[in-house]
């Protein structure tokens, strides 16, 4: 995408036309079944050693195409292609062998790891569950603990007796321990207090770089993303809305959600935050058991005309050199450039 | 400069636990003045919410509060329930985070704010209770507010749960709103319009708002003045713009400098380090002494105390020496 050469390999993770529905009473008190679209057909590619995050609001799918693509979940329809090898052909036997190169990072390192197993132990499942001799594990975990600054003894302590940092640093040691090529982090920094989640951003950055690998980020927080990610795709409502690169994404917003989501993230900085535009979007995202029809972003659209409820913007590049789906899209940076000096002189 | 409407002195708190006790509070002072809006941040356990729970009489049994906190004179500390009971929901009005677990869910939201007007005007009559409910809703921006305000707490979104809670804060045209993490719940383009929400209120009643939150860009957009607390402690405050741009204290500088920003890309984060001190083990010193990059012997010993530094008031034996020598390292390391 950036790199010409890397346009051209083959991509690490393909997704097309990705869906997934759940099943649901609709309400009253004899409601008949209906359908949640949590993601309406999502497709994008992530290539090997970048990150590509996935933001948007709860309930746009985010999360839910994330654990699509590492078969937690199984799809409903459409495709997930890793490493040229379509997951959805692969039989039970095949998908768990290769698993072991795609491993999430969850939100909560809390509930995420078992409390009566001591550390050890739960680095050493993935190990036995894909018969890797215990030697060679524990020469993986050893190395992995040191490698996110935890030490050898730590192994034999339980979860509750780490902080949330440390617990996070577990888990993604757990998620380390098979050699993935892909991770998805879904919201793996959320829970924790700043000081302790721009370490753990570090920490990603420094293992994505150092053992080359690629990263499907799940995340609200604009500014963590802007930070992290070399591409961006913004969901609403199930879909990809637009998505490119992350200056494109960030500085040149054709898509008014991704103008408004920009334009309602605060930035810590008084006189940038106090004379900022702010664009003040009425009304809640609505229910993905009945969406709008056409755009589905239209009942909250200040430039919603009629051909939005007639017909379903296409994600594609208006001419701009990147991906969006809107009738009228319109460039527009919403967040002022500054110089990077967090105290500025008196 | 306006006078002085909540007042906190030497403000603690602890709470007794097996083995000892909880430091959560060490002696706060704050002013809120009339008219303004001052936030108080802070990261998990740094006392934020326990100092406004503290003054408001809403801690746990366990909790032993001392000092003073008076309210437009009025002191509430260890004042009698009916006195506390009388201020809440009346001249002081409180939004918590997490409006799902602050509604009564088998009550319609109408009923639950009129109850609110109800316990502080008893006498005022049903209709115009009534009246005064939908007028509520329609100031906070829920449409529709005549039918709304039949609809159960279930029944309504996130943000629109949240708009119910700021209408029953401000019932009772209260002179000093306490706001709790009020956006931390809710997504970001929701955020914006609570925030507008609260600021709209608070010019149009000209109330003071204390905004409690652990998120440096709301408070950028909304405070006045800032407090920033640490270990149970207000270890800096001042204006807004000097707390971002002129603060002196290295955990303040610290955490902007850790904080990824929309606006920029590339720069590298600095974490700062460890973990906050446990409140049952407190070191003798300065609570942020084991994090700090400039820490001096004496910040080992002696535990420092707010005084004036510049346009800011900041408790670090090191200041105004701090925050210059952090960036002479940073240069160095770059």
């Amino acid at each position: 995408m950036t790199d010409l050469t890397q346009a051209a390999a083959q991509p690490l993770l393909k997704v097309r036309d990705l869906v997934k529905s759940f099943p649901v009473r609709s309400s009253g008190f004899r409601g008949g079944r209906g359908l949640v679209h949590a993601v309406a057909g999502v497709s994008f590619d992530l290539h090997q050693g970048q990150t590509l995050s996935l933001v948007g609001e709860s309930g746009c799918g985010k999360s839910t195409t994330a654990r699509c693509v590492v078969r937690i979940l199984d799809p409903t329809s459409g495709q997930v292609e890793f490493d040229g090898v379509d997951l959805g052909t692969l039989d039970a036997a095949a998908l768990r062998s290769a698993r072991s190169k795609f491993q999430m990072v969850f939100q909560d390192p809390q509930a995420s790891l078992n409390p009566r197993m001591t550390v050890g132990e739960i680095l050493a499942e993935p190990l036995k569950i894909h018969h890797i001799p215990g030697a060679e594990g524990r020469e993986r975990i050893r190395e992995l603990m040191s490698l996110v600054q935890l030490r050898s003894a730590d192994l034999d302590r339980y979860p509750h007796q780490f902080s949330g940092g440390q617990r996070q640093r577990i888990g993604i040691v757990r998620a380390l321990v098979l050699e993935p090529k892909l991770i998805a982090l879904d919201e793996p920094v959320s829970a924790l207090d700043v000081s302790i989640q721009a370490e753990i951003i570090r920490l990603l950055e420094r293992l994505r770089d150092q053992l080359g690998l690629s990263y499907l980020f799940i995340a609200h927080d604009l500014s963590v993303v802007r930070h992290l990610s070399e591409h961006v795709a913004v969901m609403y409502l199930g879909k990809i809305v637009e998505s490119g690169t992350n200056d494109e994404v960030y500085e040149q917003s054709a898509h008014p959600y991704t103008q408004a989501l920009l334009a309602a993230a605060p930035i810590p900085d008084p006189l940038i935050e106090r004379s900022r535009d702010r664009i003040v979007l009425a009304g809640d995202p609505p229910s993905p058991i009945d969406p709008p029809s056409g755009c589905h972003f239209r009942t909250r659209c200040w430039k919603a005309q009629d051909r939005c409820a007639e017909e379903a913007p296409v994600l594609a590049d208006p001419g701009i050199g990147h991906l969006v789906a809107c009738h009228f899209p319109e460039v527009s940076n919403v967040i002022v450039q500054q110089p990077v000096d967090f105290r500025r002189p008196t | 400069m306006n006078e002085v409407l909540l007042q906190t002195r030497d403000l603690g708190v602890e709470f007794a636990v097996s083995g000892g006790a909880v430091h959560a509070v060490r002696g706060v002072d704050i002013d809120v003045r009339r008219g303004e809006v001052v936030g108080i941040v802070g990261e998990s356990g740094s006392g934020k919410s326990a100092t406004m729970l503290a003054l408001l009489g809403l801690l746990a049994p366990n909790a032993k509060v001392h000092g003073s906190a008076s309210f437009n004179g009025i002191e509430m500390i260890g004042a009698p329930h009916e006195q506390l009971r009388a201020l809440r929901g009346g001249r002081i009005g409180m939004v918590f985070q997490d409006p799902m677990t602050s509604l009564n869910p088998v009550l319609t939201v109408g009923r639950q704010i009129a109850e609110a007007i109800e316990v502080h005007q008893p006498t005022l009559r049903p209709k115009r209770v009534m009246a005064r409910v939908q007028e509520l809703l329609e100031v906070v921006a829920i449409p529709n507010a005549s039918e709304r305000m039949r609809a159960y707490p279930h029944e309504l979104s996130g943000g629109m749960r949240q708009r119910v809670m700021i209408a029953m804060a401000v019932a009772n045209d209260p002179e000093l709103i306490i706001a709790d993490e009020p956006t931390t719940a809710l997504d970001v383009t929701i955020q914006a319009q609570i925030l507008t929400v609260l600021a709209d209120l608070r010019s149009r009643t000209n109330s003071a708002l204390v905004i409690i939150t652990h998120d440096l860009g709301v408070v950028a957009g909304v405070a006045d003045r800032v407090n920033v607390m640490y270990a149970g402690r207000v270890v800096e405050r001042g204006p807004v713009e000097e707390l971002f741009y002129r603060n002196q204290h290295p955990y303040t500088a610290g955490l902007l400098a850790c904080l990824p920003r929309l606006d920029t890309r590339g720069r590298d984060l600095e974490p700062i380090g460890g973990a906050p001190p446990l409140l049952d083990h407190l070191p003798k010193g300065c609570a942020f002494v084991s994090r700090c990059k400039v820490a001096e012997p004496r910040c080992h010993d002696v535990d420092p105390q707010l005084r004036d530094v510049g346009t800011v008031s900041v408790a670090c034996h090191v200041a105004p020496a701090a925050t210059s020598a952090m960036k002479a390292m940073k240069a160095v390391d770059a």
